[in-house]
């Protein structure tokens, strides 16, 4: 969302900056123990059930807890608000819940707030902005004062990890009292940190929750006070970190970040993520470009892009090239079975002379968001014959071309909303739905059957399988995972996680 | 002067009404609303519940002339992002955008009347080259290159200023500057015209010959007549510094309308963009018509011709 093209002001700026030999700026904010952050959007609402932007699962894990947590190191369960739960039958889930918590209001949280959380989030009518994250949840019933069970739609063993990441626990009397307007303008959780200033449009403020219960997975927070701003323009908040305006800051351009390793008062660190990159092709009867239906054609560009050298050239440090549509770490993305297409023009001009088209054909490429990187594609593209048009728009105005089989190929990214199981990615482009431009009714079947068993090695089998078979048949060339920089002060200690989620809750200054 | 008032006035209304028309036009066009609510994993069904939901899916004259009636009596809708009343949003703005607005033509004020004068007073020397090419570099640079540049003197160079924010005065110093410097220009011609001619003037001459001090002869006889037509482009510039304050603010994360145009945009959400698109137009309108009048109640010759 940079607004002006003016990188090479910035190098200057930076020149600058270090010739100036930039104080140490962070020094008074360690001294207060105050982390300053910034992030280029506003959240329409910081209900974490009334928003769909990045900054509100930031601000929605500092303030709230959810009933599980996911380590993300390891990527295993441990309870949070919950201590321990199982499955009573294929549509029920248990939990107990954890004694002795508090909300920052200093209401006990108890299983009526589990109910009437879920149970209101769940009602379509109250319109909770992504409703494929608690679309799964019928009901929840309350079993004692400590005890719930939460009953899904169908069998939904991606449960765990929904009840582990957007899904958080409200206090129940007062959302019933003020609703998410009023949760958005004091909002109240029970997590390491509570609101204690919201300036809409402008700023929150977040004060370190000194009740915070002990042995939960999440550790007593150490920084004092964590201030968001909303800055639009990320040169400004570039600026702002140069002059010690800001402690923390994330998503820099990775020129960009390049040049600012140079300030020592900073540290730039970058991490791979969850939203992972890929090649799709629209492959069905009406196929906008008909040469893709020939599964050659498939293949010859999968061999034809040069995979690794696009994510170390261009992602940088921490993107991984993938081989199946989903992102590792999630639960059933196995790619095992599924082939690896080696950087080879040799094996990719036979293929298309094989299919016919030794002299290539002229087709469209659909894109959206980093427009480098379709340009690189359509480069590689070109050794072998195919002569791509870059069309480039909005994400919007993409997916309407893509649901409307009128996009031949479309460079495409997903960040499965953070989900660590694969029913929130692969189903999304696989599973017959709208945005599945290859409906191959095999696959189709294999990802229902991945979603709906509760057994975890056939949920791993079938999504095995289907991975093998959207390999083989080259449905889309997957690419490789983005890549986030952040820009610290040298002094503050952080780690950066594919979910994109800066835990200020275990940070401290050094 | 009534019959002209009158005129003016009516032509104020239907330019607002073009503009308002236009804007509500262009925005549809730029993009489905309905698929930009709906966010990214959407699918079909939810697409086109919020279609219903928000009645896009009615003709787009039938959703102008809705809007338009509800804007007339003061509803400006609910944001489609914040989910609040789009009245409240702006009332809470406007008053950082409009403090800039002032404060940045009294800057350009106070920067091109002098050098105006000066320009006039050694007129053709190196001094006027000079005040010339200050003015000049003030509309030649781009506003937001001019920001950063400040951002990179005042901010990071010398730590005095702080870069963004709306905590208290000292965020306001380099908006306004960045604002009015690019205004300064017409500002500057229009003053070193005016007392170019002045100076020459018959009456100027009898004052020097009176033997009055020659800062006298050229503030209290020369720049009190050269300063008339600067007021009425005075009101045109402010009308132009709160549409062209978006960038500014935008640069310096001043909380203003400007601000919150930008983030409308970028959320797509349309009844804002749409009402701050109005008020500032509108604004603009009314403005020029002020300065329309004052123009015409200072000569004669253009309201009668």
């Amino acid at each position: 969302m940079t607004f002006f093209s003016t990188r090479w002001l910035f190098a200057a700026v930076l020149g600058l900056a270090m010739a100036a030999g930039l104080a140490a700026p962070a020094e008074a904010q360690k001294r207060q123990n105050t982390i300053r952050f910034a992030y280029d959007q506003v959240p329409e609402n910081v209900d974490p059930f009334f928003n769909n932007v990045r900054i509100g699962v930031i601000i929605a894990h500092q303030v709230w807890d959810t009933l599980i947590y996911r380590d993300p190191k390891t990527n295993e369960y441990r309870g949070q608000l919950a201590t321990a739960w199982r499955w009573i039958d294929e549509k029920t889930l248990e939990l107990d819940l954890r004694r002795g918590v508090k909300f920052h209001n200093g209401a006990e949280f108890t299983a009526d707030d589990v109910v009437f959380t879920l149970n209101f989030v769940a009602n379509p009518a109250n319109r909770s902005t992504t409703q494929s994250n608690v679309n799964w949840i019928d009901r929840a019933e309350k079993i004692d004062a400590h005890k719930v069970r939460i009953i899904t739609k169908r069998p939904f063993p991606a449960a765990i990890e929904y009840l582990a990441g957007p899904i958080v626990i409200h206090p129940a009397a007062y959302y019933q009292q003020v609703g998410p307007k009023g949760m958005n303008e004091k909002p109240v959780g029970s997590g390491p940190y509570r609101v204690v200033d919201h300036q809409i449009g402008r700023s929150i403020t977040l004060q370190r929750n000194p009740d915070y219960f002990r042995d939960g997975p999440k550790p007593q927070p150490q920084i004092e006070r964590i201030v968001i701003r909303f800055i639009p323009d990320r040169q400004t908040q570039v600026a702002e970190m140069l002059s010690g305006g800001l402690d923390f800051i994330m998503n820099i351009a990775p020129d960009q970040a390049q040049q600012m390793r140079a300030v020592p008062t900073l540290q730039i660190v970058s991490g791979g993520t969850m939203r992972i990159v890929f090649l799709n092709f629209a492959t069905t009867e009406n196929s906008p470009a008909p040469q893709l239906r020939d599964v050659r054609v498939r293949r010859a560009i999968a061999h034809a892009i040069d995979r690794q050298t696009m994510a170390r050239q261009l992602v940088g440090e921490g993107s991984q090239v993938i081989n199946a549509i989903c992102f590792p770490s999630q639960f059933g993305c196995d790619a095992s079975q599924a082939p690896v297409y080696d950087f080879d023009l040799g094996k990719a001009r036979a293929l298309m002379a094989e299919a016919g088209f030794p002299n290539g054909f002229d087709i469209e490429l659909h894109a959206y968001r980093e427009r480098n990187q379709s340009e690189a594609m359509i480069n590689y593209l070109r050794a072998i014959g195919i002569r791509a048009t870059l069309r480039f728009g909005q994400y919007a105005a993409m997916r309407d071309q893509v649901r409307a089989n009128r996009a031949a190929m479309a460079h495409q990214t997903w960040g499965s909303f953070s989900i660590n199981d694969t029913s929130a990615s692969t189903p999304v482009y696989y599973k017959g739905l709208d945005d599945d431009i290859s409906r191959d009714p095999k696959v189709i079947e294999l990802l229902e059957r991945g979603d709906t068993v509760t057994d975890p090695q056939q949920r791993i089998a079938a999504y095995r399988e289907a991975h093998r078979i959207i390999g083989e048949q080259v449905y889309s060339v997957p690419l490789y995972n983005l890549v986030t920089f952040y820009a610290a002060s040298r002094d503050l200690e952080f780690a950066a996680y594919p979910d994109e989620l800066p835990r200020f809750w275990e940070m401290r200054w050094k | 002067m009534f019959s002209y008032t009158l005129k003016r006035l009516a032509l104020a209304a239907l330019v607002a009404l073009a503009v308002s028309a236009l804007a509500f036009v262009l925005l549809r066009l730029s993009g489905d609303v309905a698929i930009a609510i709906a966010g990214e994993g959407a699918r079909a069904e939810d697409i086109a519940a919020v279609r219903q939901q928000y009645g896009l899916d009615r003709p787009l004259v039938v959703q102008y002339f809705d809007w338009l009636g509800r804007t007339l009596t003061g509803d400006f809708g609910q944001s489609l992002y914040f989910r609040t009343p789009v009245f409240g949003l702006i009332a809470d703005k406007i008053q950082t955008t409009l403090i800039l607005a002032l404060a940045a033509i009294l800057f350009a004020l106070a920067l091109s009347i002098p050098l105006g004068v000066m320009a006039a007073v050694w007129q053709n020397s190196w001094i006027d080259r000079l005040c010339l090419w200050i003015a000049v570099a003030g509309q030649a640079l781009p506003n937001f290159f001019f920001a950063l540049c400040l951002i990179m003197v005042f901010s990071i160079g010398l730590g005095w200023l702080p870069v963004s924010g709306t905590d208290g005065w000292e965020n306001f110093i380099m908006p306004t500057v960045a604002l009015g410097y690019y205004v300064t220009p017409p500002f500057m011609r229009l003053v070193r015209a005016g007392m170019v001619e002045v100076l020459n003037a018959d009456y100027i001459r009898t004052a020097r010959a009176k033997g009055l001090p020659s800062s006298t002869v050229i503030i209290r006889h020369g720049l009190r007549n050269a300063l008339v037509p600067v007021v009425a482009l005075t009101a045109v510039q402010l009308g132009f510094l709160l549409g062209g304050s978006i960038v500014i603010e935008t640069v310096f994360a001043l909380d203003g309308l400007g601000y919150l145009a930008y983030q409308a945009i970028a959320q797509k959400d349309f009844p804002v963009i749409q009402a701050v698109l109005m008020l500032l137009s509108i604004g603009y309108v009314l403005l020029t018509l002020a300065a329309d009048l004052v123009n015409a109640w200072i000569d004669p010759r253009i309201r009668v011709g």
